[in-house]
Formats: C-alpha cells, structure tokens, sequence
C-alpha cells in the first residue's frame, strides 16, 4: 500500500509549510517521550542491582546486572515466575489459536451460507461483542463452582477460546475477500464444502485470521479478573495475577520488588515479539474491522 | 458506503444467487452445521450460560433461622436488586466511572485521532518508528502498566521526584486522573492504530480534486478523512465505553500504593468484593446491573453515531 502512496506524497510534499511540518514533529517527540520514558525507565530499574536501584540516577544505568537479576528471579521460589510466564504463553497461545478457528469458521459460515435463523445467531454474537469479558468473570465463577472445576486450568482456558469480535472480524472479512465464485468453483472440482474452507478460504483469510488471534491473545494475556476470581492454586497463575499478588506483597518483603520490576520487563517481551513479527498480516486485517 | 460501490448489481447474477441459496440451504446443512456448531456451544456455554445463572442467582436470597441458624437459598424476588439501586456505593462508583469515562475517553480518542492523521500527513517523516512508538504500550498488559505507574507516582523511587514530591498523584483528590493516565497511556496507540488503517482504507484519489483547490492538510483531515472514519471512531468510542465501566485491574492495583482507593472504588471492584464477603447473590444483581447498563449505553452510542452518519 506503501507503494501506491509515496508518489503522490512526494508531489505535494514540499507544498506544506516548514511551520505545519516543525509543529507535526514537535507533536509527535513529546509523545513519543511519552510513551516510552516508562518502558524506557522499567528498562533500566530492571538492569540494577538492589543499592543502585534507590541511590543512581533513575534514568540511566549504573552497574549492569540484568542478567544476575534474571538468575535471581529464576531461583525465587523454585522459578515459580516463570511457570507462570510459561502459564500464560499456554492460556494466550493456545487460547487464542483455538479461538481463532471457531470463530473463523463461524464467521465464514455467517458469509457464506444462508440458513435459517443466520441474522438471529448473528445478532446474539453481536450482543456478546458488546458484554465485557469483566462483566463475566463472576458469573462464570458461578458456573464452575456448580460443577466444581474453579482453580482449574481449564476454568480459565475454556471461556478464553469464545471470541465473539472475532466472529464479527471473519464475517466481514470473507464476505469481501472470500468470491463466492471460488467456493463454487472448488465445489465444481468436487472439493467438499470442509476442505474448501480449509484449503481456500484460510488463505485468503490469513489477515483476518492473524489479527483474530493477535486481539485475542492480547485479550488473554491481559485477563486479570477471570483468573483473580478462579484462581487459589499459584501454580496456575497467569503471569499478570502472579506479579500482582507479588506487588501487594511489597510492603511485608521488600525484596521482593525487584522481582516484580525484572518480572514485569520479562512478561512484556512475548507481546512485543508477537506484535512485530505478526504485523503485517493483522494491519490490514484491521483496517477492514474498523472501516465497516 | 464503499460496498454499494463495489457490487456490481446485474439482474443475471441476481437470478443465479437466488438459485445457488436454495441447493446450499439443501445440500450443505451439515457443513454449516459443522462451521457452526464448535463456537455456537461454547458461546452458549460460556456467554449464555453464565448469564442465566446470574439472574437465576440474583433472584435468591438467603435466609437465617435466627442470627447464627443454618442459612438456606430461598427465591427473593427482586429483593437483590432493590439492595442495588439502594446501595450508594454503587452508584458512587458507576458516578465515578462516568466521570473518569467523560473526561478520559474524549482526551484518548482526540489523541489517537490526532497522532493517526498526523501519521497519514505527509507532514511527518519516520512514520514507522512512530507508530511503533506509540503503539508498544499496548503490548503492556493493564496490571503491569499500573504497577509501573505506582512507581513512578511513588515520592521516593519515581525518575520524577522534583514533581512527584510536590504533587501526590496517588492522594484521594489525584488518584482517579492518575488512573485514568495509565489508561490513556496503554490504549492510545491501540486507538490510534484502528483509525490509521481506517484512512489507510481511503482511496487517495479522493484527496485530489481538494489538493487542487489549495486545501490544507488540516482541511482535507477535517472535511474529508474524519466523516470518512466516522465508523472507525465510533468503534473505538464503544470499547472505550465498555472498557471505563469495567475498570478493575488498575484500581485493584493502585489499592497496594495508596489507601485512597477502596474496595467499592468501581463497579468492578465492588463486585468482587462483594462476591469474597461472601455474599454471591447480590454481586450477581450488580453484574446483571452492570452488563445492562455497559449494553445500553454501548448500543446507545452505535445507535446515535449510525443515525449522525446516514
């Protein structure tokens, strides 16, 4: 899309003035030192060791000791951070990949098939677009406890793999990107309407699709609530819970703050990565989302 | 808008349409039924489902014989909800949300708005480092970015002690703005990157008859690219509405900084405390409350913004 653009940029580029152009960069310096003086300063509390951390200078570095600090964080508590990272990446990972199918194929169904009851089923789905995931936790709490399966996995895990915005994504995406024409095609070829989904439609989804797990996971990443009212066993916590109670606990053992300042850099890096290496299928999966 | 465009509208393929329906809605039902089936029960399951049994539980009550009797779950009618609309602190912390929302959401949409059409100007140069820039809070979940916060609110460890000796943002009169900074600070870019794909969307050929005419950058953002992403903005406007009313994690963080945030704080926080009383049945009336209120409200808004665009 770059592409397309950069010329007609360049032909009235020198057209603004220099004071619209200094007053633009201006706008976007103060923001970007705003966005990223707290990441930046996580950064380098995370590098420091515990006498530094109150006596240097808290922008910039003094010894280095990110690695002794990660060693440290590795040995507290038999490395209990990082089962919980390790707990996180499963909930949001494998969360979100599930998610993604069902709603993936929930939404290409919704485009293309008509079947009676479709706009209903749509609505409902809709409806739960706009029921926050908070307003559930508790209710939810209910219907585990009837069955008796809170402070399990899977009291956290199952109700992650429900996306309803993700349906809405899928529906609107293979209603304009999926040609009716090539589902009928594939069907001529005697391809099964299953297989046509998996071996055309999923290509042809691929943004939408990439964007359904990166919101979702993000989603399931940053859940707090569900698994804060599920939740009793600390082996099973989500990082954020985990490095929560930890904070709480700063004032009793004041050790402990640094764990939860190295933990808090550490649980960062898995959404930066997935973000960056996923971007350019999820932008323009986006930019279909939030034109309609 | 851009669909009536770009379907071709011929009668012919009308017809065939028409004919296509009717095998598929012969032929496919156990495909669809297939696409359809793994996500429709778990929504039942884990939307459905659990909301049923938050009004079922809403409705009962519990009953003592005698101050330290056996309790047992007796229907109540809608005793549990007119506990609600008599609780105060309820409504205090759906007051304070509001607030928070009224002053919040504007602040972070005209921001996102903003830094998006700045983006899409040719008036900046390293669009890419930008956009990243702003966008990685986004990749900071929620109880993070507040702890990080606490720190630097916090007198003595903050980078910003010159400022945050003079000025406590964690003080009852400061702590609500200093939360609603957190949240700003995770979601503008988030915002921001919806409505940079927006007009990333715009056929650029639509600018032109206004470049020609001498229009401004400011001028073309302003008559042209806003009405265009109306949708966009109106999108990001309803999940800033359901996220405001659901405000948990960073008030239930800043409660371990300051005292000035109690447990009936938001909505949220009411709810769950509550449920740890234990008292299950009226944090169910509150969530029922609560989703209906966050529904109505969103609907509201999608409803006023369609009516504005036809």
């Amino acid at each position: 899309m770059s592409a397309t653009k950069a010329p007609v940029k360049k032909h009235n580029g020198p057209r603004e003035s220099l004071f619209s152009r200094s007053g633009a960069m201006l706008v976007m310096a103060i923001c970007t030192f705003y966005f990223l003086i707290p990441i930046w300063w996580l950064f380098v509390a995370a590098t420091k060791d515990r006498g530094d951390f109150t006596s240097s200078a808290p922008l910039w570095f003094a010894d280095f000791n990110l690695i002794d600090n990660i060693v440290n964080l590795a040995n507290y508590r038999e490395g209990l951070f990082f089962q919980w990272m390790l707990n996180s990446i499963l909930y949001a990972g494998a969360g979100a990949a599930v998610a993604t199918l069902f709603a993936t194929m929930m939404g290409y169904a919704l485009a293309k098939y008509s079947f009676r009851g479709r706009e209903t089923l749509f609505n409902v789905v809709l409806g739960g677009v706009l029921v926050p995931a908070t307003a559930l936790a508790l209710p939810l709490f209910l219907v585990f406890s009837q069955v008796g399966a809170t402070n399990t996995f899977w009291s956290v895990f199952l109700p992650s793999i429900v996306s309803p915005f993700g349906v809405y994504l899928a529906r609107i995406y293979a209603s304009s990107s999926v040609p009716d024409e090539l589902v009928e095609a594939a069907r001529i070829d005697g391809s099964g309407e299953v297989r046509t989904f998996f071996t055309v439609a999923t290509r042809l989804m691929t943004p939408a699709m990439v964007t359904i797990f990166l919101f979702q996971f993000v989603t399931i990443w940053n859940n707090f609530f569900l698994p804060l009212i599920m939740l009793r066993d600390e082996k099973l916590f989500p990082v954020t819970l985990g490095l929560y109670i930890w904070n709480s606990q700063v004032n009793q053992i004041p050790e402990i703050r640094a764990y939860v300042i190295i933990g808090a850099l550490l649980s960062i890096i898995p959404l930066i990565i997935a973000f960056l290496s996923l971007q350019r299928f999820w932008r323009s999966g986006l930019g279909t989302g939030a034109l309609k | 808008m851009t669909t009536d465009i770009a379907k071709p509208a011929t009668p012919n393929k009308a017809v065939t349409k028409k004919i296509r329906v009717k095998t598929k809605a012969t032929n496919n039902r156990g495909a669809v039924l297939f696409f359809i089936a793994p996500f429709s029960v778990l929504f039942s399951l884990f939307y459905i489902l659990p909301i049923l049994v938050a009004i079922y539980q809403s409705l009962l009550t519990v009953e003592r014989e005698g101050t330290f009797g056996k309790p047992t779950e007796v229907f109540g009618g809608f005793v549990q909800y007119a506990r609600v609309f008599q609780d105060s602190s309820f409504w205090d912390s759906i007051l304070r949300v509001l607030g928070f929302g009224v002053v919040q959401v504007p602040i972070m949409l005209g921001l996102a708005l903003l830094l998006a059409l700045l983006l899409d100007s040719p008036l900046v140069k390293g669009k890419r480092f930008f956009r990243l820039a702003f966008f990685a809070p986004y990749a900071v979940p929620g109880v993070i970015a507040a702890v990080m916060w606490g720190f630097l609110y916090s007198p003595n460890l903050s980078p910003f002690t010159a400022i945050t000796k003079e000025i406590n943002f964690l003080g009852a009169d400061l702590v609500l703005w200093s939360i609603a900074n957190v949240v700003t600070w995770v979601f503008v870019g988030y915002n921001m990157i919806i409505i940079y794909s927006a007009l990333l969307a715009i056929p650029s050929e639509i600018y032109e008859a206004a470049r020609l005419d001498g229009a401004s950058q400011a001028r073309i953002a302003w008559s042209i690219k806003i009405p265009l992403i109306t949708p966009a903005i109106t999108l990001t406007a309803i999940f800033s509405i359901i996220g405001t009313l659901q405000l948990l994690a960073e008030p239930q963080v800043f409660k371990s900084f300051t005292s000035a945030v109690t447990s009936t704080y938001t909505p949220n926080l009411l709810i769950y405390s509550t449920a740890s009383v234990p008292n299950v049945n009226l944090a169910a009336a509150f969530s029922v409350v609560l989703a209906l209120f966050t529904f109505a409200l969103s609907f509201t808004v999608l409803k006023f913004t369609q009516r504005k665009a036809d």
